[in-house]
């Protein structure tokens, strides 16, 4: 087996810490280290955008790279962490399912990730393409983190966790999305999020808190 | 030129309206914009039917005989929807439902919603196009918690997180289509998302990689339409938001969503050569339709109870287009079209209703009859035209769709009779006893914009009867496009 290059070994273990960031954000339970850990994540992404654009000379992903830095690295991570002060909400209660068993469906989902990306993988000619099933994983690892909490606030982190996922997958399968659409999707989580702040506020005057537990009157048998 | 005023106009209302959206004459000006995008719509049909189809910007914008006739439609909604909502809105204005920043905040959405629709029907590039669905949904999701209640709050909720997690779904099929095509067409430009260049290669695009693809789209974009078992948040969106947002929402955002999902089956089923894509939409679809069929029965608000009639409906929709062939493909653009004008006329029938008794709930909605005699018969005749009872138009789309189902899909008509009979009896008790009997109901300060909901029901009665050779045509055409013998 022909030894890899720096830089893919790189690429490797940036995409091993991906995953692993995703397993300690689905455990965790403070929602301050929990928009930490979404900007550490933002910030491996820029990396690698960047170690991947170094490598294959592509202008567009050197602007992609550019763009995670300023919107997932610094802007969300400064808009949530202003959120979060404003409206005093650092812990999440505990998830609707206890943390060991929500790990345990997790090294689950990693499994069925992998077993997804296989037929996908074989087919990229991409260097990057063994991390398909970890961007998939990512993405699902995101989608548990999602449906087990209760507060408002950490499904809007396990929102963009996915959103980076998918940003990672189209990273490792392509290269990347035709600049347009990069552009358009970054907008989009932008408004997204501003729009998600000025909601905030109007779901805290109603409610004096975040806990979706609130939400439970429109249901079918009322 | 047309194509810029199309997109133009309502992008100009949104900026205008957004900073001057409170004033009085805002309405107008609302109405206005929307007039403005109505008749760039009906030139740029002149146009497609005169000259055949359209590409403007480099190939990313592209206009066929499929998106035209959505777009018409999409507009002259958009128009009347924003006459309905001229007194509508100044009434709740009046009853301190909305002050005047909330009311600037409505009219600039409102156009930002048409844009994007009209954005993403018209668009050529497939990433473009998920780009604009989101953005659909964002500008909505501040309007159905316009009212600050706290159900309004929880629908808006759900509304963002059910879609933006659909959606992204369909991000990540629009990855795996990229990443298709990209073996095809190279990655050089950006060809590789084009629609067109992807329908004339469709062929050679990785079935296995398609296939998955289609799974996300199907998720992605089926959230949106509000195909069971992903339709949790439509009705709720439907029933906390303003009436004239809940005619737009019913009426346009779930064709447009529709039309991405076709749109996505055409290139898969092309790459696969199999009728999986089809069978798929097939069973989402009749699950939508017998799901919404007994939720109907339970419930008591009368915005909810005409959303799950949505869902019903891009359920057969969903049926018709997963049938494939061209009288299938037919009928399912007519009921898009007949369902879109129905629905947002009920819409604006119940919206005035709603207003005259101060309530949602049907309980407390008596003999409209008495006090309005023409909102009573619009929503009658509302009811029984989406009810699919003859001469309307939905009675001959669903007529076309059952006796196609009978010849393809024997086993599917009995449910899908059984649907439309649980779903008639349902809808049809409890609308009569809100249109006769003794009333509840008072004055308003306004008086209720009827035009919209005369016109709509005229159409659809007119397409009952009888479909203008060059709209028959364009159906065709569009049928033969989408394909799917």
């Amino acid at each position: 087996m022909n030894a890899l290059s720096w830089d893919l070994q790189l690429l490797n273990t940036l995409a091993a810490l991906l995953l692993l960031l995703s397993f300690a954000m689905l455990s965790q339970r403070r929602i301050v280290a929990l928009v930490n850990m979404l900007a550490l994540q933002g910030a491996l992404l820029f990396i690698a955008t960047l170690l991947l654009a170094w490598r294959t000379g592509d202008r567009n992903l050197y602007l992609s790279a550019g763009l995670t830095l300023g919107l997932k690295v610094i802007f969300l991570p400064w808009l949530l962490h202003r959120l979060i002060r404003r409206l005093g909400v650092y812990w999440d209660t505990e998830p609707l399912l206890n943390i060991t068993g929500t790990m345990l469906v997790g090294v689950l989902v990693v499994i069925f990730s992998f077993g997804l990306a296989q037929p996908i993988s074989a087919l990229a000619s991409t260097a990057t393409r063994n991390s398909i099933g970890i961007a998939v994983a990512v993405i699902l690892i995101a989608f548990l983190t999602m449906i087990t909490r209760r507060k408002a606030m950490s499904q809007v982190v396990g929102f963009l966790s996915m959103e980076n996922g998918l940003f990672f997958g189209a990273m490792s399968a392509t290269y990347g999305m035709p600049m347009i659409v990069e552009l358009g999707v970054a907008l989009d989580v932008l408004v997204a999020m501003l729009v998600l702040g000025v909601f905030f506020f109007q779901i805290r005057e109603q409610f004096d808190s975040l806990d979706l537990k609130n939400f439970e009157t429109l249901k079918e048998d009322q | 030129m047309v194509f810029i005023v199309l997109l133009g106009a309502p992008l100009l209302g949104a900026l205008t309206l957004g900073m001057l959206g409170g004033r009085r004459w805002a309405p107008e000006a609302n109405v206005g914009f929307s007039l403005l995008t109505f008749l760039a719509a009906c030139a740029l049909t002149a146009r497609v039917v005169a000259h055949g189809n359209l590409s403007v910007g480099h190939e990313q914008f592209f206009i066929d005989a499929f998106n035209v006739f959505l777009v018409t439609l999409t507009a002259f909604v958009g128009l009347t929807t924003s006459l309905f909502s001229r007194p509508y809105m100044r009434i709740e204005a009046e009853h301190g439902r909305v002050t005047t920043t909330q009311l600037r905040l409505y009219h600039s959405m409102y156009q930002m919603f048409i844009a994007t629709m009209l954005i993403a029907l018209t668009t050529n590039n497939m990433g473009l196009m998920w780009v604009a669905m989101e953005a659909a949904t964002l500008s909505t999701v501040l309007l159905v918690t316009l009212y600050r209640t706290p159900a309004s709050l929880e629908a808006g909720w759900k509304y963002f997180i059910l879609c933006g997690v659909g959606i992204s779904q369909a991000l990540f099929g629009t990855i795996l289509m990229y990443f298709a095509a990209e073996k095809v067409l190279g990655s050089e430009g950006v060809s590789a998302l084009l629609w067109t260049h992807l329908n004339s290669v469709k062929s050679q695009l990785e079935p296995s990689v398609l296939g998955l693809a289609f799974v996300f789209l199907l998720v992605g974009y089926g959230t949106k339409v509000g195909l069971a078992p992903l339709h949790n948040w439509l009705p709720d969106a439907h029933a906390e938001g303003p009436t004239p947002i809940s005619a737009v929402l019913s009426g346009l955002l779930l064709n447009v969503a529709m039309y991405a999902v076709v749109r996505c089956k055409v290139l898969v089923e092309g790459s696969l050569q199999s009728t999986l894509p089809g069978r798929m939409l097939m069973g989402f679809g009749l699950l939508s339709v017998v799901l919404a069929a007994f939720f109907l029965w339970r419930q008591r608000d009368v915005k909810r109870l005409f959303a799950y009639s949505s869902i019903e409906h891009m359920g057969i929709v969903a049926f018709a287009f997963g049938m494939g062939g061209p009288v299938a493909n037919f009928a399912a653009l007519l009921h898009m079209t007949v369902h879109s004008l129905t629905k947002s006329s009920i819409f604006f029938a119940v919206g005035h209703a709603t207003q005259k008794a101060g309530s949602q709930l049907m309980d407390n909605i008596r003999g409209l009859i008495t006090l309005s005699p023409t909102v009573g018969w619009g929503l009658m005749m509302g009811t029984l035209a989406i009810l699919g009872t003859p001469p309307f138009g939905v009675f001959a789309s669903e007529f076309l769709i059952l006796t196609t189902a009978m010849k393809q899909q024997p086993w599917a008509t009995p449910i899908l009779l059984l649907a439309l009979g649980v779903a008639f009896a349902a809808i049809f008790g409890r609308v009569q006893s809100m249109v006769f009997g003794d009333t509840t109901a008072k004055r308003l300060p306004h008086p209720p914009a009827l035009v919209p909901v005369f016109a709509h029901l005229g159409l659809v009665l007119m397409l009952g009867f009888f479909i203008p050779p060059y709209l028959a045509d364009w159906y065709r055409a569009a049928a033969r496009l989408i394909g799917g013998e």
